[in-house]
């Protein structure tokens, strides 16, 4: 009989030489930070009017969002698809797109020129602008995903609510609101999820619609109308590897084996899914007849030569192999693999492809941009293990747990 | 209408399909003076055969503009001509020289384009950016939130930013004088262009006078109008004796450089029908497996 695996606290010490070196690191990003904030953004970036965007918004927030599609795509497999093999993977998986589109909030905060006007989108509409779509979607999946978490918390804490003295007066209604939550939210949650995974599909897709409007300014290798479809097949593709990526990273960090028997599962979908994504990709760079450019060699086709191969050509011959599927190791290099391919990508689209018809240089990110970029990657890590060592979210194998309680559907 | 629509959009994600469909007939509604294409709109002809190069327009747009600048008899200064300059957040308008080997040089201003159909307006996440009735593209401060992807998006890499500025940094751009034009005045850089290179007058107008210089003097000219057919058209045109890709013109095309991305973005949202319909198609799927894995039972 198989091992039950529930969610439960992670107990370990949370201070180790790594979780320090990140403190640190997160530390010196929000240093920089603050002169980002007192001395406005050229005082810390690069950026000048002929490349009006960078680092920050290239990765923190393209980037970001394609890389925390774990979210999506384990909710799509465990909730629409009913699959309650992987039921393990939904929780990390969740937390992960929450934290990582929490970053990619803060990231647009700290590149926009008026941060304390981020609110204007909500009330001030310009329904053909692509980043107006991406900007409110983005919102609403955050609150979907912060929804989603919340069985969570109730799980965390109901009976358990016992504050301290002079608040002791609230637990009563503590109790009774987590209760209310819980019991709202079992009924509900599913349209929530729903709501998460369409809205995903639309942000993704608008993302790409993002670059088209920089028409010539844009390569184009990168340069088509069929962005969209791209940026959205590639974040789906995307999605499991990071699954696999986190989950065989926390094992190592808990101390924990890894979880191959849901794992290699995951990866025998990546080799369609990549070969769709690479299918449209090869088949956009034919009919746009682009391929011509990558006869001259430069940064672009260098580039676009080592997304296409490294990024995907690599990792799908590698998944079609069962040892691969069947080895740790193997599997987390192909996995890491695609996700440094998107990543790659939308670095790509948003940085590399970017030229403009006047330049007095080129752009390349500052040690400032660097740093904060860093420092949120540190942060959203340090958070990530103050979460799964205070609330339920790692699956552990549970000995008291031997026959499998009836499903419900929490997170 | 619109209230009610902005209400039930804070409210709750849920009834998201039902508040955003008021998104296309908002746009449709926007105030009544703003991005529509009138047919009176106004531009400016500028004849780059007959610009001296005497940087009094760079001046003026300055003193216009209440932006920090010398005397107007420093601009006299020609070394500035060594190195091409665009506009930027301290000068709306730079005037560049080129075919400096000849004996004559040539003189091309350059400031925003006013464009049509322009990708700025398209692109601005809160609608900050207008095309006014009288062609002007203008910038509100009370809406912008300094992100910058007019800039991503302008072909002629028009709109400059100031990064440094901590506190309400401004896009900056040529306004086409707008509080001027408002008064009944000329634009600054016309009023004060003393060999007549800039002409101010009803767009219609201006192509027809352009089309006349071209076939009165063909040795003048080269046979082309910048600016008519450029991403759907601009309110400034210009003429001139060689190429335009020797005076640093983009070569662009003569499609609204908004139009492809306008197209993608309503064909997927097209009035909320295709996300609704993958909200439904979802939803059902969802309850055909829960059902199928219900009905299996535990293995």
């Amino acid at each position: 009989m198989e091992m039950y695996m529930k969610p439960s606290l992670i107990s370990k010490k949370y201070f180790t030489p790594g979780v320090i070196v990140l403190i640190l690191l997160a530390l010196n990003g929000l240093i920089f930070l603050a002169f980002r904030f007192f001395f406005g953004i050229g005082s810390v970036t690069n950026l000048n009017n002929q490349y009006p965007w960078g680092l920050w918004i290239g990765v923190d927030v393209a980037a970001g969002v394609a890389l925390a599609a774990g979210g999506f795509t384990s909710a799509a497999l465990g909730h629409i698809m009913y699959r309650e093999h992987f039921h393990s993977i939904v929780r990390p998986a969740l937390l992960t797109a929450m934290l990582g589109y929490t970053f990619v909030a803060i990231g647009v905060f700290v590149d926009i020129g008026r941060w304390y006007y981020i609110w204007h989108p909500l009330i001030m509409w310009n329904g053909n602008s692509a980043l107006f779509e991406v900007g409110i979607c983005v919102m609403m999946y955050v609150t979907v995903l912060y929804i989603e978490f919340l069985p969570i918390v109730t799980e965390r804490f109901i009976g358990r609510v016992n504050l301290k003295k002079s608040l002791s007066f609230l637990n009563k209604p503590l109790e009774k609101l987590l209760k209310i939550l819980d019991k709202g939210l079992s009924k509900t949650i599913f349209i929530f999820i729903i709501l998460g995974v369409v809205l995903f599909t639309l942000h993704q897709s608008s993302l790409g619609t993002l670059m088209v409007i920089a028409g010539e300014k844009m390569h184009p290798l990168w340069q088509t109308p069929v962005l969209p479809l791209l940026f959205l097949l590639s974040a789906i593709s995307v999605g499991f590897p990071m699954v696999i990526f986190e989950s065989m990273i926390a094992s190592k960090s808990f101390g924990s084996k890894p979880e191959m028997d849901v794992l290699t599962p995951l990866g025998y979908t990546l080799a369609p899914l990549l070969g769709i994504y690479l299918a449209f990709k090869i088949g956009d760079m034919f009919i746009r007849e682009t391929f011509v450019y990558l006869t001259e060699i430069n940064t672009a086709s260098v580039m676009f030569t080592i997304e296409i191969v490294v990024g995907i050509i690599i990792p799908l011959r590698m998944f079609l192999s069962k040892k691969v599927l069947k080895s740790p190791p193997l599997l987390f290099t192909a996995s890491s693999l695609v996700i440094f391919g998107v990543f790659l990508n939308r670095v790509n689209n948003f940085i590399v492809a970017y030229t403009p018809p006047y330049s007095f240089g080129s752009y390349f990110p500052s040690i400032g941009e660097i740093s904060v970029t860093v420092g949120f990657v540190a942060l959203l890590v340090l958070l990530y293990r103050i979460i799964v060592m205070n609330f339920p979210v790692i699956s552990q194998p549970d000995e008291r747990y031997a026959i499998k309680t009836k499903y419900t559907i929490r997170g | 209408m619109e209230k009610q629509n902005r209400r039930s959009f804070l409210k709750t994600a849920g009834l998201l399909t039902a508040a955003m469909t008021g998104i296309p007939n908002k746009s449709a509604k926007a105030a009544p003076e703003e991005n529509i294409l009138s047919e009176d709109r106004m531009g400016v002809l500028v004849d780059t055969t007959v610009c001296i190069g005497c940087r009094n327009c760079e001046w003026a747009c300055k003193k216009a503009h209440e932006l920090p600048t010398e005397s107007l008899e420093s601009y006299d200064d020609k070394s500035v001509f060594k190195k091409m300059r665009r506009p930027n957040e301290a000068a709306l308008t730079v005037v560049n020289q080129y075919e400096k080997d000849i004996n004559i040089p040539v003189y091309a201003k350059v400031q925003c384009m006013h464009c049509d159909h322009p990708a700025c307006v398209s692109a601005c996440i809160v609608g900050a950016i207008s095309k006014r009735a009288n062609g002007s593209v203008t910038w509100d401060t009370d809406k912008c939130i300094g992100c910058r992807y007019c800039m991503v998006a302008c072909p002629f890499q028009i709109p400059s930013f100031e990064y440094d500025k901590a506190l309400n940094p401004e896009i900056r751009k040529c306004d086409f004088c707008f509080n001027r034009t408002k008064e009944g005045k000329l634009p600054a850089c016309v009023e004060i262009c003393p060999v007549e290179a800039l002409t101010y007058g009803a767009r219609n107008d201006l192509i027809k006078i352009a089309r006349e210089k071209i076939k009165k003097y063909p040795d003048r000219y080269i046979n082309y109008i910048y600016g008519e057919n450029e991403v759907g058209g601009t309110s400034w045109l210009y003429l001139a004796g060689q190429d335009f890709s020797k005076l640093d013109f983009p070569k662009l095309g003569t499609k609204p450089a908004p139009g492809v991305s306008e197209s993608i973005q309503h064909g997927i949202f097209a009035y909320f029908v295709p996300p609704a319909s993958l909200y439904a198609l979802l939803a059902g799927i969802m309850w055909l497996n829960k059902k199928k894995s219900e009905s299996e039972g535990v293995e």
